[in-house]
């Protein structure tokens, strides 16, 4: 106890890394579930349904299937880097999400914020910073492998991930002109209010250009439908990780979705009021909504329990639908509720960016690889750079009008 | 011992040794790696005097952009392992003295100038942590020219290259 009092930054911060990272990897996990049960339904599929109820338990299985294979390192193979690339996405990929505040600044143990790890005073730059060199965990694969597709596919991804990093962070800087600051919650703070007392007064508005950019060269930047030319399996097996096997695929699986939690975090922070809810404070009523969705939840899958499921799925589902009835209830009480305001729109919105990211893989053709340079350098930045010139000059109007 | 000053160290050490790696390793990838390193314990040391804007620009700019260049190339062109000769006659009776000899300077100018005492007695460390705000003002006020002629200057080296890679094409 006397510890904790002397040390509260060390100590609050290691708690918050712990439970940040259980939460992150496990909603990793089940991103994949997600995935493929959304492209599954879109295309008339059921996706995973076996191992457990609507599949849930299928992460569980294919992370002790990923456990279980054989570790394969390829004769000839840069021993050192082979096994450095993973870790490198992988924890850089984690790395990023510290930065991140998923509610507001206000909720605090022993004086410290509970919602982000780090609140450093340029966020944004230190994001740039990481996802920067995040770039060397997918060369390094693809060099250190030793043959020929992997090179091939780190080369591609490098050029694609170089290319994009300069739209997307232009892309940004309307944002931050309009922010005057490089900080996360500081940003969010400024994106507070309603344009005629109903529509947020989010930056998505008069950046809406801005965000296009972004979103576009953000998909780019993960490697994801349809710019995941890095792993075009007609053209190059699976690009700079087919050699991987076992657990160090699986991290950098695991990289690529920590990448898109992060990049929807941005776009959340930038253009999407972060953690602020999207209705006026005087509506009082969608405070519940939290509460009132788990219930919805829990309703139906109590359904689901007595007229659907069979067998072991039904003692499976009468477990979590009263688990989500006891969460719901446990919502209603005014500091739960409190609380639970900025982390559930902050994880509603990165939701729904996602729904988007899954959406498009499952509707788009991949692009030719001269045709995403193309769009990359003769388009999007010209476009991103023309939104920041008009933003700035809008910016600065006041001044030169003011002083003629 | 002060976290600070542990970290320093810590950084400086690695620094140092990857400096060393970036020389002595045969594979070129090797010492472009190597070369990152020095650049983000560069950054931590940059951290360290409060200066977050240059760090972090340090990172996006030569580990993230320059080194992630040299990488890519590098791989391109898929350069094996260097060749090890005999040191030349040159870098022998001329390089090494001078090397040592520049040594002996620095070290001599770091004990005994007036800024090496002034740093040695901590009073300058102090004063240097500079926000993002005051510096991007010193930037375009102060030194406007010199910023702008520099970004000029990097575009003049790009048309260069430009012209160089396209002159068969006609």
């Amino acid at each position: 106890m006397d510890f904790i009092t002397h040390h509260p930054v060390l100590v609050v911060s290691l708690v918050k890394i712990a439970l940040l990272l259980f939460i992150v990897l496990t909603a990793l996990a089940y991103l994949t579930w997600f995935e493929r049960k959304l492209i599954a339904h879109i295309q008339s599929r059921w996706g995973p349904v076996e191992v457990g109820a609507h599949g849930l338990l299928q992460p569980l299985a294919d992370g002790l299937k990923f456990l279980f294979k054989e570790d394969l390192t390829p004769p000839g193979a840069d021993q050192f880097l082979y096994i450095l690339a993973p870790f490198l996405a992988l924890s850089l990929g984690l790395t990023t999400i510290a930065l991140i505040p998923f509610g507001p600044p206000d909720i605090q143990v022993l004086g410290q914020s509970v919602f982000v790890v780090a609140n450093v005073s340029i966020g944004l730059m230190f994001v740039f910073a990481i996802t920067s060199i995040g770039v060397y965990g997918v060369a390094l694969a693809g060099w250190s492998s030793n043959s020929k597709y992997p090179l091939m596919g780190g080369l591609r991804s490098s050029a694609q991930m170089i290319s994009y990093e300069v739209a997307l962070t232009l892309s940004v800087v309307g944002v931050v002109l309009l922010a005057n600051t490089l900080n996360f919650n500081t940003m969010i703070e400024g994106q507070r209010g309603y344009y005629w007392h109903f529509i947020p007064r989010w930056n998505i508005v008069p950046q809406i250009i801005g965000f296009l950019c972004y979103f576009t060269s953000a998909i780019a930047e993960t490697n994801r439908v349809p710019f995941d030319l890095p792993e075009a399996e007609t053209e190059l097996v699976a690009g700079f990780h087919t050699e991987y096997s076992s657990f160090k695929f699986a991290m950098f699986f695991m990289a690529e979705y920590a990448n898109m939690i992060t990049v929807s975090s941005l776009a959340t922070i930038l253009f999407l009021g972060g953690w602020l809810s999207p209705f006026p404070d005087s509506w009082t009523f969608m405070r519940y909504l939290p509460a009132v969705g788990l219930l919805l939840l829990a309703a139906y899958l109590i359904y689901d329990t007595f007229v659907l499921a069979r067998g072991i799925a039904k003692i499976q589902l009468i477990v979590i639908s009263f688990g989500a009835l006891a969460i719901a209830l446990g919502c209603l009480h005014p500091l739960v509720l409190n609380i639970i305001q900025g982390p559930f729109w902050f994880v509603t919105k990165i939701g729904a960016i996602m729904f988007f990211y899954v959406w498009m893989r499952a509707t788009l053709p991949r692009f030719r690889y001269d045709q995403l340079m193309a769009f990359g350098w003769k388009f999007l930045l010209p476009v991103s750079l023309a939104n920041l010139v008009i933003t700035a000059l809008i910016k600065v109007w006041p001044l030169l009008v003011g002083h003629g | 011992m002060s976290l600070p000053f542990l970290v320093f160290f810590v950084c400086a050490g690695i620094a140092v040794l990857g400096a060393l790696l970036l020389i002595l390793a045969k594979e070129p990838i090797h010492s472009a790696l190597a070369l990152v390193l020095v650049m983000i314990s560069l950054a931590v040391l940059y951290l360290l005097l409060g200066a977050e804007f240059i760090a972090a620009v340090q990172i996006i700019v030569y580990a993230g952009a320059i080194m992630v260049l040299f990488v890519f190339v590098i791989m391109l062109l898929n350069a094996g392992s260097e060749e090890r000769t005999d040191w030349s006659k040159m870098a022998k009776y001329a390089g090494l003295p001078l090397g040592i000899f520049l040594l002996l300077e620095l070290g001599h100018w770091m004990f005994h100038s007036a800024i090496g005492k002034e740093i040695a007695n901590g009073s300058v460390a102090a004063s240097s942590s500079v926000s993002t705000v005051e510096m991007s003002k010193m930037l375009f006020n102060q030194y406007v020219f010199p910023f702008e002629a520099t970004s000029v200057l990097i575009l003049i080296a790009i048309l260069g290259a430009l012209v160089l890679a396209k002159r068969d094409d006609q």
